[in-house]
């Protein structure tokens, strides 16, 4: 347990000075993710038409929890994976008597501690700008949205990471998460709340992992109506079976990997 | 107890084939088609606790496919292999905490980073004490001659220094059992001279079984008392570099300086000539043939001097693998 408590702390302090060192790049970075805050502008014009179930100042703070989630969350651990596949780079980290997982993992925690600083100042000035979109969330709101960000974030690298085994039989396998990305950027909420999509529709959605990504923390952190143990279920239901792919892809392409280029 | 064991060890390989222009582009697209290639061949060989051994080969002749199998990074197809007691492919950790493999083309450092970075990351994972840590860090940065490089970033430092710096990151948690591949790859000669003598030093210091391939002559007769040659995949030689030469150099150099310069084609009776500047002279001669050649030069020429050596090692094995010799 010792021993493990130094590996992480190790692995976070290496790598958090692995990310701080391009510092101009994580600015770049957070700026990228300002999608949520284009659709925030077009939504909240919308809402002024009165035929939308959201008022404007609704939009708004619903985006910038997405503009949230989204910092917490961003995963790029395929393309990593792919690339250490592809040049035999993994071949050193299999020869460590640690699951080259989790350098990827708390590579990402790292990154979120590199990159809040930025996040938050961003956050700061739009509220400046437009001060009556500011919020404070409930304690029980704030507690449970950021368990959810943090199981959202869990999710979608387990995902990812699941994907990213397939480098050990395709050369591409980044092009699975850019077609699971589209599921992704439609039904996460990442483009229009849940509250927008026919009832049907929605209900569908609520069963598949994409909502629990962005959605259900978003909401739960400006007090949208959703139901949190359905939403723990979900993601826990869904991580269990990206798990078991997981590892069971992760047995299976090591004897399929041969160590390209090393 | 051999340390190492390979017992008929074979991998397979499939490959896809492509033929060139839009129409093999659109068939590959289609329909692949894969052949198989035997990468290593029903190799078999033992390395005892604390032996250096030198594996050579030209490109392509499965060394690197090998060593891959022994610190198990891929599955072989047959054969069976055990290191320090431990099927390597089911990687356990006490195997992983017991072997190190060093590329020469390929690096574990963090490249932004100070090496001592990465040396801190390995540390925690191989549970090396931090007292510890920084006591094995001097002790092989020392030896390495990089203690003053070790806190610049990685992108910052020479070939020979990071190089270095990679095998000091190998070996912090001071393995029993070292694969290298082509550590001296691209270094100058003052830097392969420093790497062949800290892998000396640090074979002898710990006991360490080293499982060498290289190039570079150089490194295999400075370090190595045995070597492994294997050809198309197939192990062709195991034993001592004396015993190489004289299994695959049926032939001697005859280094001869003479009064006066000579051409070429006076001394092509002798044998096949090799250098030839001003008054001296190599030839190749057949062994069978070395005493009666070497008296008819000296009844027939005017020699101030002659002498008789083994060809360099190098000339040997290129021999070996230009002409296929098995």
């Amino acid at each position: 347990m010792q021993r493990r408590g130094r590996i992480v702390r190790t692995l976070l302090s290496v790598y958090y000075a692995y990310m701080v060192e391009y510092r101009a790049e994580l600015l770049l970075w957070v700026l990228s993710g300002t999608f949520p805050l284009i659709l925030m502008g077009i939504w909240a014009q919308a809402s002024e038409s009165g035929l939308l179930t959201f008022q404007s100042e609704e939009f708004v703070r619903y985006f910038l929890a997405v503009f949230i989630v989204r910092q917490f969350t961003v995963v790029w651990v395929i393309w990593e994976f792919e690339r250490e596949v592809l040049e035999g780079k993994l071949s050193a980290y299999l020869l460590q008597p640690i699951d080259p997982v989790w350098r990827h993992f708390f590579g990402h925690i790292a990154e979120r501690f590199a990159r809040l600083p930025f996040a938050f100042i961003l956050i700061a000035l739009f509220f400046w700008l437009y001060p009556q979109a500011l919020w404070v969330p409930s304690p029980v709101g704030l507690g449970l949205g950021l368990a959810a960000i943090a199981l959202a974030f869990s999710l979608r690298f387990l995902m990812q990471y699941t994907f990213a085994l397939c480098a050990f039989w395709t050369e591409r396998a980044s092009a699975i998460e850019q077609f699971w990305f589209l599921f992704y950027l439609f039904l996460s909420g990442m483009i229009a709340p849940l509250e927008m999509f026919p009832d049907a529709v929605r209900e569908a959605v609520l069963w598949t992992p994409f909502p629990y990504l962005i959605y259900f923390p978003a909401s739960l952190l400006v007090g949208l109506p959703v139901d949190p143990w359905r939403g723990l279920f979900t993601m826990l239901g869904w991580g269990a079976f990206f798990f078991l792919v997981n590892r069971w892809l992760w047995r299976r392409g090591l004897r399929q990997y041969s160590g390209m280029g090393a | 107890m051999a340390i190492v064991d390979v017992q008929s060890l074979s991998k397979v390989y499939p490959v896809a084939i492509k033929e060139p222009g839009l129409k093999g582009t659109l068939q590959h697209f289609f329909r692949r088609t894969y052949r198989s290639v035997e990468a290593v061949r029903q190799v078999s060989f033992q390395i005892e606790p604390g032996e250096i051994v030198g594996f050579l080969g030209p490109n392509g002749a499965g060394k690197t496919t090998t060593l891959k199998m022994l610190t198990g990074l891929i599955y072989p197809s047959r054969g069976k292999v055990r290191v320090a007691d431990y099927i390597p492919f089911e990687r356990k950790g006490d195997f992983l905490r017991q072997i190190t493999l060093v590329m020469g083309q390929k690096q574990q450092l963090l490249w932004d980073l100070p090496a001592l970075d990465s040396f801190r990351i390995n540390a925690s994972i191989y549970g090396v004490p931090d007292k510890e840590f920084r006591r094995r860090v001097g002790e092989l940065a020392e030896m390495l001659s990089i203690t003053n490089q070790l806190t610049q970033p990685v992108r910052k430092l020479s070939l020979g220094e990071r190089m270095k710096a990679e095998m000091l990151a190998a070996l912090i948690h001071r393995p029993k059992v070292l694969f290298l591949d082509e550590p001296t790859l691209g270094l100058d000669v003052n830097a392969q001279a420093a790497v062949r003598e800290f892998l000396q030093a640090y074979n002898q210091r710990y006991r360490a079984t080293v499982l060498l391939t290289s190039h570079y002559m150089a490194d295999i007769t400075a370090l190595c008392e045995r070597v492994l040659l294997i050809h198309r995949g197939s192990l062709i030689y195991d034993g001592n570099l004396t015993g190489l030469l004289e299994k695959f150099a049926p032939y001697r150099e005859v280094t001869v300086e003479l009064d006066c310069a000579i051409q070429a084609q006076d001394l092509m009776d002798y044998g096949e000539v090799g250098n030839l500047a001003g008054c001296t002279a190599s030839l190749i001669v057949r062994r069978e043939a070395l005493t009666q050649t070497v008296a008819r030069i000296l009844a027939e020429l005017d020699v101030k001097d002659l002498t008789v050596t083994d060809p360099p090692i190098e000339e040997v094995i290129g021999r070996v693998f230009q002409a296929g010799v098995v």
